[in-house]
């Protein structure tokens, strides 16, 4: 108690709410502005965290992010603002929770977070809070956690379903223990593919920033041991037990990854990309122009727009046929083999992929809008929205 | 019947339902009956070897099944067997 800082009267007026709770009480607010806490990521989960933690009178807590406020993200990212729109994550952040609470002391580290920077940048912190939107990153954050023994607050997010918990926190099980292994790139999308509802991080961070100042009490039962599952259309909240690996390769009794590796190889994205580029120049492509200018030329094309059907009412380009990526092979009877196809999807990913489809299937003269509509709407016709 | 839940992002090969009765005594059985199905939901859940992936966990009632009897894990009629995939969305 007695190394903890004193609270001033402004402070003690500011956490009234806080010190009248028996279970933070003075002693827990002074807990609260000794603890630091990194938060990786300012995005959907970042926003909620980092409101809501500066707030609650957390007294150092560090950010990393290099991204810049995009229009599209502040359906959710509640931390940032209009007016920040372009403006790096990092600086709308640090000024929003600066705001709430002047008393909060911010270390800005404006840099991807990696092998090389991780230890260096999470070892003087107590706990994490992972916001992040990637594999990698989640392994990278789990690992270095594991190595420098710190409570990793992990909730991540998919369309209307969330996740949550506290990994190696006591002797608890780590990410690694849940997941051994990152799925293939490409397989689950992610949310710039797959959607999100705006409110679903809300609820997830703030659970996870709840983890956080339980820990930093030491009250309550955290998440530790136990995955909550979050499923907001049927609103429903279910919890299934989690326990530690002892095979687990980096918090298991014998672990065989004792220092930070590869994370971008681990989940195979190098490997995709390069198969990737390999697979590229045997699909042929047309940019929007030529498409445009072949259509306006009389040239007989035949159009398949591969979105989904509530994409295609979002935004289409006139004259085109819809069959959705998931009923191409089932509906090909529908397409003529021998006709010249084009085929475009939003920026050009699933339509590659029906193109490989409808070339295993005989069809010779199937070629790749490059960029989707997505670079249609920029370069031919600008009355189409964006999404 | 026990009572499988299909997590949103498989969803899409489970032709849109949330869950899925079936009359199984083990998992691995509640899970070829679900790929009976829904066969798309194969390519989804077991690799080229026909292994569980393993960023695909199985629970039965609330224990993951790889620390029971993994496929072999019996299952009661009201048991719910939830299928979590790996997700890591945060922006």
């Amino acid at each position: 108690m007695s190394a903890l800082p004193e609270l001033t009267n402004d402070e003690v007026l500011r956490y009234s709410r806080h010190l009248i709770l028996p279970e933070v009480g003075l002693e827990g607010q002074r807990k609260l502005k000794n603890a630091k806490i990194l938060m990786v990521g300012t995005g959907g989960l970042g926003a909620p965290l980092g409101l809501y933690l500066a707030a609650a009178g957390v007294g150092k807590i560090g950010i990393v992010d290099f991204d810049v406020v995009d229009v599209t993200n502040l359906q959710r990212q509640v931390i940032h603002g209009t007016k920040d729109v372009g403006r790096p994550k990092i600086d709308s952040a640090a000024e929003s929770m600066q705001d709430i609470n002047p008393f909060l002391e911010i270390e800005k580290f404006e840099v991807p977070l990696s092998s090389e920077n991780a230890l260096d940048i999470i070892k003087d912190y107590d706990i994490v809070v992972d916001g992040t939107d990637n594999f990698p990153t989640r392994y990278l954050v789990n690992d270095a956690c594991v190595l420098l023994n710190k409570p990793n607050c992990y909730g991540s997010i998919f369309r209307f379903e969330g996740q949550a918990t506290v990994f190696h926190y006591e002797g608890g099980p780590c990410y690694r223990c849940l997941y051994p292994e990152p799925p293939p790139p490409g397989l689950v999308p992610s949310c710039a593919e797959g959607g999100v509802l705006g409110i679903l991080p809300g609820i997830i961070g703030v659970i996870q920033a709840t983890e956080a100042v339980k820990i930093i009490l030491g009250k309550g039962e955290t998440l530790s041991g136990r995955l909550l599952l979050y499923d907001s259309l049927g609103m429903k909240f279910r919890e299934l037990k989690l326990r530690r690996n002892p095979e687990c390769p980096v918090c298991g009794d014998h672990p065989t990854v004792t220092e930070l590796i590869d994370y971008q190889q681990f989940c195979g994205i190098p490997q995709a990309a390069a198969a990737e580029e390999a697979e590229k120049g045997k699909l042929p492509e047309i940019t929007p122009l030529e498409l445009k200018a072949r259509l306006d030329a009389g040239d007989d094309i035949f159009v398949l727009d591969v979105r989904e059907p509530h994409e295609y009412d979002i935004a289409s380009i006139e004259g085109t046929t819809l069959i959705p990526l998931g009923e191409v092979a089932r509906r090909v009877g529908e397409l003529d083999s021998t006709a010249e196809i084009v085929i475009h999807c939003k920026s050009g990913v699933r339509s590659g992929k029906a193109q490989k489809i409808l070339k295993e299937m005989g069809f010779s003269r199937v070629t790749n809008l490059a960029g989707g509509i997505l670079r249609w709407a920029d370069e031919v016709d600008p009355s189409i929205p964006k999404y | 019947m026990a009572k499988i839940m299909i997590p949103t992002p498989l969803r899409q090969y489970a032709g849109g339902s949330d869950s899925v009765e079936v009359d199984a005594t083990s998992a691995g059985e509640a899970l070829d009956k679900l790929i009976a199905a829904h066969p798309d939901l194969k390519k989804q859940l077991f690799n080229d070897e026909g292994k569980l992936r393993s960023f695909v966990n199985v629970y039965v009632s609330d224990e993951d099944i790889r620390y029971l009897d993994r496929e072999k894990t019996p299952v009661k009629p009201d048991d719910t067997i939830s299928i979590v995939p790996s997700i890591a969305g945060g922006r």
